[in-house]
């Protein structure tokens, strides 16, 4: 489905990204995590087509959109949420998604009924008619989430949904996304709780330093010494083992 | 669109056609007339900056380009008035695009592609000072040959009709854009121009679109100017007196809104006339009516007079809503 190849970006002297690479079958959730700064929300852009790759190339579905438009990748199916949340402030909730619903309904009553839809469907059934500037944090996110689904994607780029929810918030929120898959989507999700990580994702891949320096399943990655290192600093691992050595 | 949607538009272009068989004096027909010309004009500022959120500084680009094309069309070649003025329009829409072409594909937004309009406005106002086409800075001056057929009318409320009739028919159109895939696809690059490209609009080739009709509307009001004053020159047809009209009277009147353009040129110009009414004497007293009402609308009504009405109305509204839902829950 997705393949991303060796991308790699550069902004000035930094390397952002550095030749990353991964790949997606259809269907399923695929995590993407890391530490803060390891170039995550990059390689989203890139695969989005905000940023484009100093190096590497990206196929969707066999054709390479390295060089696209966002628009044209939107297009092609290829939907993404925002991790700083981009409500058209001036619009009410309804009129939001139905920009994201215009893309394959050309019409008012189409793009609307295709809205209202999306809308009961991530819980925000009820606020149809409130201005999105208004909503609260996690209305915001679940509005990025059905913007994003009115497109009708096959693969869906979700940059840190969670991240500002509280426990019951998020508990409400999973199953949301369980239900997105369950319907064919290909979710890659970008996400720092942890337990949603466990929960959700079958694989995740784990990028530092703009390397993907391990992929696997969550619980085996989770025990990766280059993992841990990559986390909570050079030694970690080691120094988790030892003490897990006495207590044990 | 629906019947709801075109009503009010019918009603009003209705009772603004009666208004010469009341008023017939030469200089309050005058007045409207030239009040419509800028309303129009304004109405293609509107559907740039208003829906599209790209605050154009000089709209005299289009505004002239009307009227010039439409001049130099019946004066250098003898094309006739009413051709002058599909022409003229169809100038706009091409400067509007290549105007657009060549900021919007630079990446050019906010106050740097208002800046940008500007320089095209004041280029062209004075090559169009220093050409020999133009007449330079003798102006032109349209022969006086007052026949239906060359857009030149010996009843002064004929022509009040016709530009009216465009404003309504703009009215329609821009009631359209507000209702259709492009206008909500246009409000979404004005809110937050990543968001939207996110969800599959293409931005470039819809600020494109805008920018040609947008320059097609004001073009028309120029070319409309032209046949009703008969004279233009590069101050007037170019000048940054029309850019500042056609952006004053949106913003007074309410961005992005269908009725915003007509209402704040009705308002300005009325409240201008009324200051000149008064104190005659004092040269400019219109230009500090205009200063004191922008400051008025940015201070209080950030989405003009419509949006304060709206505000008004709509506290009415959600205090009657507020109190009915007290009353169901207590019903429970």
């Amino acid at each position: 489905m997705l393949a991303v190849d060796g991308v790699s970006k550069r902004f000035g002297g930094l390397m952002a990204v550095d030749g990353a690479s991964l790949a997606l079958e259809p269907g399923g959730i695929v995590g993407l995590i890391g530490p803060n700064g390891a170039g995550k929300t990059t390689l989203f852009s890139m695969i989005s087509g905000f940023v484009e790759p100093s190096d590497g190339r990206i196929l969707f579905q066999g054709t390479d959109i390295t060089r696209e438009e966002p628009h044209r990748r939107a297009e092609r199916g290829i939907g993404r949420t925002f991790q700083i949340v981009q409500p058209f402030a001036g619009l009410t909730v309804c009129e939001n998604i139905a920009v994201g619903a215009y893309l394959r309904h050309a019409r008012r009553a189409d793009a609307t009924a295709k809205a209202r839809e999306v809308a009961r469907r991530v819980g925000l059934g009820a606020e149809l008619d409130r201005p999105a500037g208004g909503l609260t944090v996690a209305g915001r996110k679940r509005l990025e989430l059905a913007r994003a689904l009115a497109t009708e994607p096959k693969l869906l780029l979700l940059d840190e949904v969670l991240a500002g929810l509280n426990p019951s918030e998020i508990r409400d929120i999973i199953p949301v996304i369980r239900g997105i898959r369950d319907e064919g989507v290909t979710i890659l999700m970008i996400e720092h709780v942890m337990q949603a990580v466990m929960n959700l994702c079958e694989r995740v891949y784990v990028l530092a330093q703009g390397r993907m320096i391990a992929e696997g399943p969550p619980a085996v990655v989770c025990a990766d010494a280059r993992v841990i290192e990559a986390y909570l600093g050079h030694g970690a691992a080691a120094r988790l083992q030892a003490e897990g050595a006495t207590h044990g | 669109m629906t019947a709801r949607d075109l009503i009010p538009i019918a009603v009003l272009a209705i009772l603004a056609a009666l208004l010469p068989l009341v008023v017939t004096a030469s200089p309050v027909l005058n007045f409207l007339v030239f009040m419509l010309i800028v309303a129009l004009g304004a109405q293609g500022w509107n559907i740039l900056g208003g829906f599209g959120g790209q605050f154009s500084f000089g709209h005299a680009a289009f505004f002239g380009t009307g009227a010039y094309v439409t001049a130099i069309l019946q004066l250098r070649w003898g094309i006739n008035a009413w051709a002058g003025l599909v022409l003229a329009t169809a100038a706009g829409a091409a400067v509007g695009w290549a105007i657009g072409f060549l900021s919007f594909r630079s990446g050019l937004r906010g106050s740097y592609f208002a800046l940008v309009t500007l320089a095209f406005a004041e280029v062209f106002r004075i090559l169009a000072n220093a050409a020999p086409i133009t007449g330079g800075a003798a102006g032109l001056l349209i022969k006086l040959d007052v026949r239906p057929a060359n857009l030149q009318f010996d009843d002064r409320a004929v022509f009040y009709w016709l530009v009216l009739a465009f404003v309504a028919a703009v009215l329609l159109l821009t009631r359209w854009i507000q209702r259709s895939r492009f206008g909500a696809q246009l409000v979404a690059v004005r809110e937050n121009e990543d968001a939207a490209k996110a969800l599959g609009v293409d931005s470039l080739k819809l600020k494109l679109r805008a920018i040609a009709l947008s320059g097609a509307v004001t073009a028309l009001s120029g070319c409309l100017y032209a046949q009703y004053f008969l004279y233009i020159d590069a101050n007037i047809a170019y000048g940054s007196w029309i850019s500042v009209e056609l952006l004053l009277a949106p913003i007074i009147g309410g961005v992005g809104t269908v009725f915003g353009p007509v209402v704040g040129a009705l308002t300005l110009h009325g409240l201008g006339e009324l200051a000149k009414q008064f104190a005659g004497r004092i040269p400019g007293i219109d230009l500090i009516v205009f200063g004191g009402v922008l400051v008025l609308a940015v201070a209080f009504a950030r989405g003009g007079i419509l949006g304060l009405l709206e505000r008004l109305l709509g506290r009415g509204r959600g205090m009657v809503a507020r109190g009915g839902k007290e009353v169901s829950h207590a019903g429970r």
